[in-house]
C-alpha cells in the first residue's frame, strides 16, 4: 500500500468521509445517508449489512462512481471519485448481463473498452476468467439458457476480467437458492484469495456477511448510518454452517435488533 | 422438412379446390379465371418482361423510400427517447401522423409532387418513418437502466453506450417497428400505384389498375398472386433471420 489518503492516519484502499446522500422521491426526500464515514484497507473484504433502506446500496453506488455524494468525500487510491472507472467494478443483484451477447461477448464488452490489450490478449483473459468461475464450456451460451447462479459466475467473470482492484457487489446472490449461494461462497473466498482484490460486498443476511467479511459493517436506517463495525477473526475457507459463524452472526443479529428498537421510527 | 411439405400441401389443395369450383361453372368465368389461365397470364408477362419491370419499379421505390424512412426514423426516435421536450413535440406528433392511415399521404404528395417519383417516394417514407420513431422511442425508454449501469461501471461512455448497450439492448421493439413501419409503406405504395397513374414507370399497382380496366381477370388476380408471393418473401428473407436470431438469443417465445 503506498498511496495515503491525506486525511487519515493509517493507509486506505477506499477512504469514505462524512458522506451525506439524499434522494427526493415521490413521497418527499429521504435521507439515504447521513455523516457515514469508512476506511477499507487493500486486499480487505468488508460486508455492509443492515436493513433495507439503510443506505448501504447507495454507498456501494457512490464508491462505484455511478452517484455523487452531496457532501463528503469518496477517495479510491488517493484520488476522489468523480466517475466510474473500470478499477472499481460493481456486480447487481440482477445479473445485468447483456442478452444480446452471449457469455464470453459478455465477459468481453469491459475487456474491448480496456486500451492496450491485443485481441489475443483480450480472448485469452476471457477464457481464464471464464475458467477461474467454471463456466469454460459455456463460452458460447446465450445468457438465458444458464441457471441463476451461473449467470452471476459470468457476472463475477465480467466484473474480474479488466482486474480491477475493488470489486462492489450489491446483493449478488440475494436471488439465487441456497444451496447454489453456498457453493458461490466458497467460490467467492477462493477467487477473492486468489486475485487479492478488495471487496465491498452488500446483503441484508448477517450469516452470508460473517461467511464472507473480513469486516462486518452494520447500518441502520432513516437515516442511513453505521452502527457497528466487527472484525471476523475466523480461519478460511469458512463454512456459513458453522458454529462459529452461527455465533458471531447472533452476536451481530442481537446488536442489530436493539438499534432497531433504539433507533429512529422504523 | 415436414412443414415445407405441409405448406406445399395446402397450397395446393387450395388451387385444386379453385379448379373444381371453375369446372363446376359455380362462377362466371369472366369473375373467376381458371387457375390455368391465370398461370398462362403470369408466364407470358414473365417472358415479354412486363411483370419483372412493374417489380422492379414497385421494390425500388418501395426499399429506397423505406430505408430513408429508416434511416430518418432511428435517430428521430432515440432523440425522443432521450429528451422529454422532443417527446412532447415531435413525439406528439409521431404518434399522430402514425395513427393516420399512411395512404391519405397520395393526394398531398400528388400535389406537391404531380405525378413523379418523388411523390412515390414521399409516400414510403411517411408509411416507414413515423413506425419506426415510435418503436424506437419504445424500445430505448424500455431498456433496463441496470445494463447502462454496468457499462458505465465497466469504462463505457456516451456514443458507446448508445451504440453498444441502447440500441442492442432495444433491438426487439425495433423490429417490431421495422416491420409495421414495412407493412404501412407497402400497402400505402400500392394504394398509390392503384389509384394514379405515374409517369415514369409503371408498378405492379398499374398492372393491377389496368387489369381491371381491361376487365382482365386473370390479370387481377395473377397480380394479387404476385403481391402475396412478395410479401411473404419479404418477410421470410427481411425479417425472419433478424426476429429467430432474437429468440434465440434472447430466449424470447419461439414464433409458432
Amino acid at each position: 500500500m503506498t498511496t495515503v489518503a491525506p486525511f487519515t492516519t493509517q493507509p486506505s484502499k477506499l477512504a469514505i468521509e462524512g458522506v451525506s446522500k439524499s434522494f427526493v422521491t415521490g413521497r418527499g426526500p429521504v435521507q439515504a445517508l447521513e455523516q457515514v464515514s469508512l476506511q477499507v484497507a487493500e486486499g480487505e473484504f468488508v460486508c455492509l449489512v443492515g436493513p433495507s433502506g439503510c443506505g448501504k446500496s447507495t454507498l456501494l453506488n457512490l464508491v462505484a462512481g455511478l452517484e455523487l455524494p452531496d457532501t463528503g468525500t469518496v477517495v479510491a487510491d488517493g484520488k476522489a471519485v468523480r466517475s466510474p472507472g473500470r478499477e472499481r467494478m460493481m456486480m447487481f443483484q440482477e445479473s445485468a448481463l447483456f442478452p444480446w451477447l452471449d457469455v464470453v461477448g459478455n465477459v468481453m464488452f469491459a475487456l474491448k473498452l480496456k486500451p492496450g490489450l491485443s485481441r489475443k490478449e483480450r480472448e485469452d483473459t476471457a477464457r481464464y476468467y471464464l475458467k477461474l468461475v467454471g463456466l469454460e464450456k459455456f463460452r458460447n451460451a446465450n445468457i438465458h439458457e444458464l441457471s441463476g447462479g451461473m449467470k452471476q459466475r459470468v457476472a463475477l467473470a465480467r466484473a474480474l476480467a479488466p482486474n480491477p482492484r475493488v470489486l462492489l457487489m450489491d446483493e449478488p446472490f440475494a436471488a439465487l437458492d441456497a444451496m447454489t449461494r453456498e457453493q458461490l461462497y466458497g467460490d467467492l473466498q477462493r477467487i477473492w484469495q486468489e486475485r487479492h482484490v478488495t471487496i465491498l460486498f452488500v446483503t441484508h443476511n448477517v450469516r452470508e456477511a460473517v461467511c464472507l467479511g473480513d469486516r462486518v459493517i452494520l447500518f441502520s436506517p432513516h437515516p442511513g448510518r453505521i452502527r457497528e463495525d466487527f472484525r471476523v477473526d475466523l480461519p478460511r475457507p469458512r463454512d456459513i454452517n458453522s458454529v462459529e459463524v452461527a455465533g458471531y452472526s447472533s452476536r451481530i443479529h442481537r446488536s442489530l435488533r436493539e438499534h432497531l428498537e433504539h433507533g429512529a421510527g422504523i | 422438412m415436414k412443414r415445407y411439405l405441409t405448406a406445399f400441401a395446402f397450397f395446393a389443395a387450395l388451387i385444386a379446390a379453385w379448379h373444381w369450383a371453375v369446372v363446376r361453372e359455380i362462377w362466371s368465368p369472366v369473375l373467376v379465371p381458371a387457375p390455368e389461365s391465370v398461370g398462362r397470364y403470369l408466364w407470358e408477362a414473365a417472358r415479354d418482361g412486363s411483370l419483372a419491370g412493374a417489380t422492379l419499379v414497385t421494390m425500388k421505390r418501395l426499399l429506397s423510400g423505406y430505408v430513408l424512412g429508416l434511416a430518418a426514423g432511428l435517430p428521430v426516435g432515440l432523440l425522443t427517447a432521450r429528451f422529454r421536450f422532443l417527446r412532447d413535440t415531435v413525439g406528439l406528433l409521431a404518434l399522430g401522423l402514425q395513427a393516420m392511415p399512411s395512404v391519405c399521404w397520395v393526394p398531398l404528395a400528388l400535389l406537391w409532387f404531380g405525378q413523379t417519383e418523388a411523390a412515390m417516394l414521399f409516400v414510403v417514407v411517411m408509411g416507414t418513418v413515423w413506425s419506426v420513431v415510435l418503436a424506437t422511442e419504445n424500445g430505448v425508454r424500455n431498456v433496463n437502466p441496470i445494463y447502462v449501469r454496468a457499462a458505465r461501471t465497466m469504462g463505457s461512455r456516451w456514443l458507446h453506450i448508445w451504440l453498444r448497450v441502447i440500441f442492442p439492448a432495444s433491438l426487439p421493439f425495433i423490429v417490431s417497428g421495422m416491420k409495421q413501419g414495412w407493412a404501412f409503406a407497402w400497402r400505402s405504395l400500392m394504394a398509390a400505384e392503384i389509384f394514379v397513374t405515374i409517369l415514369t414507370g409503371f408498378g405492379l399497382g398499374h398492372l393491377l389498375h389496368y387489369g381491371r380496366e381491361l376487365h382482365a381477370m386473370e390479370q387481377v388476380i395473377g397480380i394479387m398472386l404476385v403481391l402475396v408471393a412478395l410479401g411473404l418473401l419479404a418477410d421470410k428473407l427481411l425479417f425472419s433471420p433478424w426476429e429467430h436470431w432474437m429468440h434465440r438469443r434472447w430466449g424470447t417465445d419461439r414464433a409458432t
